[in-house]
């Protein structure tokens, strides 16, 4: 797991500084992904990041598949907020093909996506608790993240890789029972992140080990092109669901959190926060979404116009993007994620020099990287 | 001292919690409770009014599938040729190779004789080598068992019963106005 050896040593045959493998195999790399640090003592001087390793070759791979066929690749791209990918690709050939998708669509999308960021972010709150050391917040936010993904199951009938939106709309409206099943959920989804929230928020070792750690300030932030959490626990109130509002999401009132310091804590901070603000839009949606038809398209063959066009929403993880070229056939010509994930994770190397080799841990989990969406 | 004690009682909680009702289910002897929606593999229903499978194996799902999982042959109905059926061809072999499945129920949705579904089989561990690639007998099965756990009937017997009634409102709603 992890190897030494000894880079450079001085004439009194004393070492200056040691590489260390960090991954691919550690658990605390949240995946397949390897970090070469070079330390002095306990310290981190630099840091060289390999990614590759879950590499399946997605984008090429979309330019063989029909449009409806390419979602099921995007489900695999970021594993942990699926509904999200689904929506931006299924957004990129609506806007290609000028198509309006009905209201009730887009409020199942609303509130599937909005669950899903709860589900992603307690996901991150239970791991982060874990990287620094705390056992029980995982446990607490793991039961509620599963009550989330039956509740995805109920709806989609897949666990994890849903392929529920399509092109214009949705696969099928949702179960009669569904609103009564949300309302549940929903309460026992408060009271695990506020359980959650009050055990490690203001826990003193938490703050000991994530307060002023990793810290980035705004404009090297930007400069690396951060964005989602990463970007607001810097300060910097900048939402794609409001600053360039898509589907619905201009009728709901909600606040962007945003940090003071840019450090772990704020990060972690923020997106509990967000939590709450993504619960009280599902509750705005439930009351404002009424019966109708649920897609623009029916079961016709999907064929775009000839044009390119770029699409940008808010993942959990930050802004994610699709390039999509249509050469008028029935497949893409060309498909680019901009991955929120891989801009994060490339601001580790800054995030890393001169910090202790105890904190690297701690700060490549505040990102929250997925390695599928990184690698792709 | 006191966020000790509270953290304590966090504990105490959640094990009085799982001593009252324990959660976890013992795998292979108790199954958790599947969901109607389920999307498990796919299966092939079979059409009890006239005792053949609904399959006239078309190639729309095979055509449609993104992993390209599945192979199918047809032949002459003989039931036609009978009288029995409106079927003119009739699935003569169907292959699934379940370890590439990825259940996406792309096939269920393209298909447009209600012949496929996604059944609530899960289970892949097989003792043979190659064991989940399953032919037409088994998915026959399959389908037969899905369809029997079920109640399944034919979305477009649904679909038609459903736009009927819709009809009806509107009607109803129109005299009324």
């Amino acid at each position: 797991m992890v190897e030494a050896n000894v880079q450079d040593i001085n004439a009194d045959g004393e070492a200056l500084e040691m590489m260390v493998n960090m991954g691919p195999q550690h658990p605390s790399t949240h995946g397949v992904f390897r970090m070469q640090l070079w330390l002095d003592g306990e310290k981190v001087n630099r840091v060289v990041p390999h990614i590759g390793y879950l590499h399946r070759g997605s984008e090429k791979l979309c330019e063989g598949e029909q449009y409806h066929q390419v979602i099921t690749l995007f489900d695999r791209l970021d594993y942990i907020s699926n509904f999200n990918n689904e929506l931006v690709f299924c957004r990129a050939v609506e806007k290609i093909m000028g198509l309006e998708v009905p209201e009730r669509a887009e409020y199942v999308r609303v509130i599937l996506c909005e669950l899903n960021r709860v589900a992603s972010h307690l996901l991150f709150v239970g791991t982060f608790g874990l990287d620094i050391g705390a056992m029980t917040p995982v446990m607490l936010t793991f039961r509620g993240r599963e009550r989330a993904q039956a509740l995805f199951e109920a709806i989609s009938g897949a666990r994890m890789m849903h392929n529920y939106f399509r092109v214009g709309g949705i696969k099928e409206d949702l179960p009669d029972n569904f609103e009564t099943m949300v309302r549940e959920v929903l309460d026992l989804l408060r009271e695990d992140a506020e359980e959650a929230d009050r055990l490690l928020t203001y826990n003193e070792v938490f703050i000991a080990r994530s307060k002023g750690v990793g810290v980035i300030d705004a404009d090297t932030a930007m400069e690396y092109g951060l964005t989602g959490p990463c970007l607001r626990g810097c300060g910097i109130s900048y939402d794609v669901r409001v600053a360039e509002p898509y589907s619905v999401y201009d009728r709901f009132d909600f606040d962007v959190p945003v940090g003071l310091d840019g450090d772990c804590w704020d990060r972690y901070y923020v997106r509990i926060q967000e939590i709450y603000q993504s619960l009280s839009i599902i509750e705005q949606a439930l009351r404002q979404m009424s019966p109708g038809p649920i897609s623009a398209m029916g079961r016709r063959l999907i064929r775009p116009p000839k044009g390119d066009v770029y699409v940008r929403s808010e993942n959990p993880r930050g802004e994610i993007g699709v390039y999509l070229v249509s050469d008028g056939s029935d497949k893409p010509y060309r498909v680019k994620v901009r991955p929120p994930s891989f801009c994060n994770l490339s601001a580790l190397e800054e995030l890393l020099k001169n910090t202790w080799v105890a904190d690297a841990v701690v700060i490549l989990g505040s990102l929250d990287i997925v390695l599928g969406e990184v690698d792709r | 001292m006191l966020g000790g004690i509270k953290g304590m009682m966090v504990t105490i909680r959640s094990t009085l919690n799982g001593l009252r009702r324990p959660v976890t289910a013992q795998y292979p002897k108790q199954h958790l409770p599947i969901q109607a929606r389920y999307m498990g593999f796919p299966a092939l229903t079979w059409d009890y009014k006239i005792d053949e499978p609904f399959c006239t194996a078309c190639m729309v799902c095979i055509r449609n599938c993104p992993t390209l999982c599945m192979s199918a042959t047809m032949k002459d109905n003989p039931l036609q040729q009978e009288g029995k059926s409106t079927r003119k061809k009739i699935v003569d072999t169907f292959e699934i190779n379940l370890n590439r499945c990825i259940l996406c129920g792309i096939c269920v949705e393209v298909c447009n004789f209600d012949a496929i579904v996604m059944s609530h089989e899960h289970e892949m561990s097989v003792y043979e080598r190659n064991g989940d690639r399953v032919d037409l007998e088994p998915l026959l099965d399959m389908g037969k068992q899905f369809q029997q756990d079920t109640a399944w009937v034919p979305p477009s017997e649904l679909a038609k019963k459903s736009g009927a009634k819709a009809e009806e409102a509107a009607a109803t709603s129109d005299s009324g106005a």
